[in-house]
């Protein structure tokens, strides 16, 4: 009986190239044993070693499969064409632990999962899902709370602050017991409680350029609550040098700021804000005072963009900055555009890396009693005595005439007695070196930077210009 | 060693297509046409994984949707040169099951998730002998894109 066979491409190459081969059979099967006993090399293809047909092999009869029909007895009449059609099957190996909610989780989570936004799937991505939520305070409590209540997998906090009174009124992951403690260890606990179904990774240290995107590249989704702009500065152009979304949010006073930043989608916080605000302008929360409740509306809306972005759900607050008054309990809404010309996230920037957020910020280094330069005046010297800045004031001069005359308060330590008595020094400490005019102070304080004792500085005109010009009671000799 | 031809586009499309299926396995069809040395992709065609269960690490492509996808092709002058699905959390190498379950011929394309990120794309064909597979050249600048766009 007169049936083809139509070959799919795959198989030519074991028919000669033939797209289709003349079979005779009355059924199904004969045919295919004909088309087989044509071309061997066809059979382990078509056929287990058991010789029964693989199971993704099927046969359409006239654009029907012949499972529906009678599978390999259907029969067939002269002119009929077979066609050969894989399904395509296969897929990961299993695992041990296919990722599923376990009875306690569907539980916990039961009005997620019975929303179709949410539903399993949903739930399924908030448990794969990888957050950062930078800073434990104001913001990271409500931001902490919800997303560990929501079921985010594995939740990083990062903090380096120890809970103190005056976080009670907006930090609702600490109570009056978490007093005194460091705050990440505090809040691991608490959101343990809340969710025992997650991991809750603790990041106690200082965020900065060194050590930001070796932390952020582990996660999904870095989340900003931080409260001052090198660290906001930081987190954004670490999301944008490692492509991924930040959802930020800030508060002062009654007003609060929410949106995702987000190079490789939209607008990153630079677009926004190019430069920082000149340092003092912008008061913190802890200068400013903020409302309680507010960091807890923000933190919230943060959380809610999060949750929106692991499970897809919604339109994200990417390119939109929202800006809320809780006087006026008014939400405006900003669209936001990519600045063609961001340093960081155009189509070519002209910063690569991380840099130094406090100098781009203009916070320099902190400025305690720090010594310029080499020399300082018998003026600075007085005003420094006068205001009670700590100092050691050293004398270099030889023992008479130390006896002759002297400046209050100094310690005599004759130079050539100097490197057996360093001893005697605090290498942390601000030293004035004195001798009568100079010469031998300054011999001294090249030796004493030498030996790292960075903050000795010179006298200039040394005790002879003191008396001249500051003291009169201290003889000249 | 054969070779994959296939573009930046066509692979970022499918590396979104795996991260949004994540923690399912997401799959699709290759058409294109094949050359002496080299396969060349030239449409993409995403079909949704039709198994019902263990959709995490099985994906399935109905026959009915292989035809359709093949009339498809042969309208255009194409044919069907390969299938693309994805690995969450699982390397990009053809599993048993994979291999059980595959065609000589065609380059099977795995797209490897850690997560909902793409961390390695490689293309494979089954020997003769449907006892391994061997991999395929896939254009590394292409691939370079795929993985910066999915970071």
């Amino acid at each position: 009986m007169g049936v083809t066979i139509q070959i799919p491409t795959p198989l030519r190459r074991f028919t000669g190239d033939q797209a289709e081969v003349a079979v005779s059979g009355a059924t199904v099967d004969e045919a295919l044993a004909d088309l087989t006993r044509q071309f061997p090399a066809l059979r382990r293809h078509l056929y287990t070693d058991d010789g029964a047909l693989r199971s993704f092999v099927n046969i359409f009869l006239n654009d029907e499969d012949v499972r529906h029909l009678q599978g390999g007895q259907t029969p067939l009449t002269a002119g009929d064409a077979l066609l050969i059609i894989p399904s395509i099957a296969g897929g990961a190996p299993f695992t041990l632990s296919p990722p599923a909610l376990s009875p306690a989780e569907i539980r916990h989570y039961s009005r997620h999962l019975i929303m179709p936004e949410v539903g399993t799937t949903g739930q399924l991505k908030l448990k794969a899902a990888k957050v950062l939520t930078i800073g434990a305070g104001g913001l990271g409590s409500p931001l902490g709370l919800y997303l560990a209540a929501a079921g985010v997998g594995t939740l990083g906090l990062v903090d380096f602050d120890v809970v103190d009174e005056s976080n009670l009124h907006r930090q609702v992951l600490f109570g009056r017991s978490s007093v005194g403690r460091p705050k990440i260890q505090a809040a691991t606990e608490r959101l343990r409680d809340v969710n025992p179904h997650i991991d809750i990774v603790p990041h106690e240290m200082r965020l900065d350029s060194s050590n930001a995107l070796e932390l952020f590249k582990d996660y999904d989704i870095i989340v900003d609550g931080t409260d001052n702009f090198p660290t906001r500065y930081l987190v954004n152009d670490a999301c944008v040098l490692l492509g991924k979304p930040n959802v930020y949010g800030s508060i002062f006073r009654f007003e609060g700021q929410v949106s995702i930043f987000w190079g490789a989608r939209g607008p990153c916080y630079r677009c926004l804000f190019p430069e920082p605000p000149p340092p003092g302008l912008v008061p913190s929360c802890a200068e400013g005072g903020v409302l309680g409740v507010l960091p807890g509306i923000i933190g919230s809306l943060q959380a809610n963009e999060v949750i929106k972005l692991i499970v897809g759900a919604g339109d994200p607050l990417i390119g939109r900055l929202v800006l809320f008054d809780a006087l006026k309990m008014r939400f405006r809404e900003l669209k936001l555009r990519k600045d063609p010309r961001c340093p960081i996230c155009s189509e070519h920037p002209t910063q690569t890396g991380l840099i130094d957020y406090e100098q781009f910020c203009g916070i320099g280094p902190q400025e305690e009693d720090t010594v310029e330069g080499f020399d300082i005046s018998v003026d600075e010297l007085k005003q420094r005595l006068d205001t009670g800045r700590p100092l050691t004031l050293l004398d270099v001069r030889n023992p008479q005439e130390f006896e002759i005359a002297r400046i209050d308060g100094a310690l005599l330590i004759p130079l050539h007695e100097l490197r057996d008595r360093l001893g005697e020094l605090d290498p942390a400490a601000t030293i004035v070196v004195h001798c009568h005019h100079g010469p031998r102070s300054t011999q001294a304080v090249h030796f004493l930077r030498q030996m790292g004792f960075s903050r000795a500085v010179n006298l200039a005109g040394g005790i002879n210009a003191w008396s001249l010009e500051i003291d009169p009671a201290v003889p000249q000799y | 060693m054969s070779r994959l031809v296939i573009s930046p586009r066509h692979l970022q499309t499918i590396g979104r297509h795996a991260m949004a299926s994540y923690p399912d396995e997401c799959c699709g069809v290759l058409i294109g046409r094949a050359l002496d040395d080299s396969t060349v992709v030239e449409r993409l065609l995403s079909v949704g994984n039709e198994r019902q269960d263990s959709r995490h690490n099985r994906y399935l492509i109905s026959p009915e949707t292989v035809l359709a996808a093949q009339k498809e092709a042969r309208a255009l002058g194409l044919d069907i040169v390969g299938y693309y699905h994805s690995h969450p959390d699982h390397p990009a190498r053809p599993s048993d099951f994979d291999r059980e379950h595959a065609w000589p011929w065609v380059s099977y394309l795995i797209v490897s998730l850690e997560g909902r990120r793409v961390v390695d794309t490689r293309s494979w064909r089954l020997n003769d002998d449907r006892a391994s597979f061997d991999e395929e050249v896939i254009d590394q600048a292409a691939l370079g894109i795929l993985h910066k766009e999915a970071v």
